[in-house]
């Protein structure tokens, strides 16, 4: 056997076998279940509300129709004392005055026991669409009253340039798999990242990098070593991805109808693993030149921190490109090395991407992979061997360019 | 074919010349000693030799070619300071360090089992590297070192933080290994240890050789005209002797440049002395380590 495949068996076994690999394995459906139970739990807690009673003064005259809105029961008190009164012992849970000149003013008088940043939304549609019945009321029929409080169900439909339904409709159901790919795809490029530098940065401070360097090439070792490791991740997210199904289903029963919209993007699988590909050589090539110029895996890890949170900015940013999915920060995040995986995976489910966009992250991509990995071959051969002692950094570039 | 030859070989850091013009080889079955003060470029000179580090200039060549993946298969290494894989257990650490050295797993695991028992190691086999102790896992990096069965040995300081009972089962079997025909390379601060078990020597200071070659000979180099002596009686007057210095439990009798040592025992056994202790006085490995240290820093 190569010696090259025996570091890979050896790195792949050693990773599988770590804690820490076991539980961000496990945790992430184990974390999805637990939401979607607790989903559940508030959804039940929803539909078993209890009636909330609150209480209004109609100082305007005519407000005394429609007082059950929903879950909310409205009262009619004569005065304000009266109301007042009730909210103090209890009786509701807060009170409005529709003061006389309400018509011309549009002005409502809310009265609460509770510290609040705004009304809650239930309660404010519960006293508009009060208002709206009452004044409505006898007016115009009742369908009418009823499309003035909702009055639009908004349906589109995407078509192709020949005016055909499009298969692909978009909207969230489309960007939901690539999301949860790219989440995924960030929290196994973070984790291999760690594992990496720390399995460097342990065998340099026990000096162990001697003794294998005695046994094999500084190319070999660190093939073995990225290979080891990303067939490690890569196993991590086929385990994310085949029990995804299960919770999805598990959602869909539960949550309901939105999950069964969810559909997968043109050339997500092609481009997924194109990009989990490109993602995690670009980031095995930073951690091994950063484990080659740190003195110990903990000052490894601290560097390797810098990259690793970078990668989580397109997630950071998701709700941004949701409103404005045409901004050029988006066009910058997809071609930036470094945010390229996740931010395309994104794009490609909310607006897809445009061919000369992909073209240009796949070709910066790429090429920073190569100029990464030719520096960090050299900063192994010059700094694997440099203990106790960060080289500064006018030093590493210098010997960088002399080799 | 010699196990090592280095040949005119130099390198320099950014901030100082750590080996500057180094020539020497090593015979196979040869026990040969590395020596030189901290910073002297010994380890740097074992890097170049195991192509850790690449030399600015010269060539080294081992067992007969410029290493390449064949020949490190052949070669053993000890690094100073040592360190093995903390949570992984002691067998399998072995096998798998002797397995990038070319050994199927099987025979690994035989001779493994073999060396941990000649050791009184085999107690420890399925604990995790760091429930040794730091004499233990020496021994085990001993045992990586040789599982293989190199040819050449390179040990950077091997009896480091070894107990006497460790360190005399070690020189047992480096003994047994030259004698079977192996190149050993001794790097090493302890003089005692070089002088009991090498046939010859390097020293370095700042780069540079400063002693090379066959032990005894450096040592008769550096002989001065004096013997030890512990006698009982009047010592009187003996012919060629031009000083004398009492220590505790001997006189060192300083002889002129005519006179040799055996002149002077025979003088004494004519006289009918009695004699406990005669010795030609050749300073310890340590003393011309120091002087010649001293004579260059």
């Amino acid at each position: 056997m190569s010696k090259t495949l025996l570091i890979f068996r050896h790195e792949f076994r050693h990773m599988i076998k770590r804690k820490a690999f076991i539980i961000l394995t496990l945790i992430v459906p184990v974390l999805a279940l637990i939401g979607i139970g607790a989903f559940q739990l508030v959804s039940t807690d929803q539909a078993s509300v209890e009636t909330t009673t609150i209480g209004y003064v109609d100082e305007a005259g005519g407000f005394d129709q429609s007082t059950s809105q929903g879950h909310i029961e409205l009262v009619r008190f004569d005065t304000h004392d009266d109301a007042t009164a009730a909210l103090i012992n209890g009786g509701v849970s807060e009170y409005f005055v529709i003061p006389s000149d309400y018509l011309s003013t549009g002005v409502i008088s809310r009265y609460t026991l509770k510290r609040q940043l705004e009304t809650p939304l239930p309660i404010a549609t519960a006293i508009k669409n009060f208002l709206t019945s009452n004044m409505l009321a006898d007016k115009v029929p009742p369908e009418t009253v009823y499309r003035v409080e909702a009055p639009l169900e908004l349906v589109t439909t995407r078509l192709t340039e020949t005016g055909e339904v499009a298969p692909e409709q978009g909207g969230y159901g489309n960007v939901i798999i690539p999301a949860i790919f790219g989440l995924l795809l960030a929290l196994s490029l973070q984790a291999s990242t760690i594992y990496l530098v720390q399995g460097l940065g342990d065998e340099k401070e026990s000096r162990l990098i001697e003794v294998l360097l005695s046994s094999v090439s500084p190319r070999q070792l660190l093939t073995g070593k990225v290979l080891g490791l990303g067939a490690a991740g890569l196993l991590q997210v086929v385990i994310w991805l085949i029990s995804l199904p299960l919770v999805l289903n598990l959602a869909s029963s539960s949550i309901g109808g939105f999950f069964s919209t969810i559909q997968l993007p043109a050339n997500f699988l092609v481009l997924g693993i194109v990009y989990f590909i490109l993602g995690y050589s670009l980031f095995a090539a930073l951690s091994a030149g950063v484990g080659a110029i740190s003195p110990s895996a903990r000052e490894g890890q601290q560097l390797s921190m810098i990259y690793a949170m970078l990668v989580y900015i397109p997630l950071w940013f998701a709700s941004f490109l949701f409103i404005f999915p045409d901004s050029p920060i988006w066009s910058v995040l997809t071609i930036f090395p470094v945010t390229a995986p996740i931010a395309a995976m994104l794009k490609l489910g909310v607006t897809g991407i445009a061919t000369w966009e992909l073209a240009a992250s796949l070709t910066v991509l790429v090429l920073s992979i190569i100029l990464v990995m030719f520096l960090a071959v050299r900063a192994f051969r010059v700094y694997l061997l440099m203990y106790g002692k960060r080289p500064a950094w006018g030093e590493v570039i210098r010997n960088l360019r002399t080799g | 074919m010699q196990a090592v030859e280095v040949n005119h070989v130099a390198k320099s850091f950014v901030d100082r010349v750590a080996v500057d013009d180094l020539s020497f080889t090593v015979a196979q079955g040869e026990m040969f000693g590395l020596i030189g003060p901290n910073g002297a470029g010994k380890t740097t000179t074992i890097r170049m030799m195991m192509d850790i580090l690449k030399p600015d200039s010269g060539k080294v060549t081992i067992l007969g070619e410029k290493l390449n993946e064949a020949t490190k298969n052949r070669l053993g290494y000890l690094p100073e300071e040592r360190g093995l894989y903390r949570k992984l257990k002691v067998l399998d650490s072995i096998v798998y360090l002797a397995s990038l050295k070319g050994m199927d797993r099987r025979s690994a695991t035989e001779k493994a089992d073999e060396l941990l028992d000649q050791t009184g190691m085999s107690a420890s086999k399925n604990k995790k590297i760091e429930e040794l102790s730091r004499g233990m896992g020496q021994i085990i990096q001993f045992i990586v070192t040789i599982i293989h069965d190199p040819q050449l040995l390179v040990l950077d300081e091997p009896f480091a933080g070894l107990d006497p009972v460790n360190t005399e089962l070690l020189k047992g079997m480096l003994a047994d290994l030259r004698n079977q025909g192996k190149a050993i390379i001794l790097s090493t601060h302890q003089m005692n240890q070089v002088e009991e078990l090498c046939d010859r020597i390097l020293m370095i200071n700042n780069g540079h050789a400063i002693l090379y070659g066959d032990l005894g000979e450096i040592k008769a180099r550096y002989r001065g005209n004096s013997v030890f002596l512990d006698f009982e009686g009047e010592l009187g007057e003996v012919p060629g002797v031009t000083g004398r210095r009492n220590h505790k439990s001997y006189t060192e009798l300083m002889l002129d440049d005519k006179t040799a040592p055996q002149q002077v025992l025979e003088h004494l056994m004519g006289r009918r002395m009695v004699v406990n202790r005669f010795e030609v006085a050749t300073p310890s490995l340590n003393e011309i380590f120091l002087k010649e240290v001293g004579k260059t820093a």
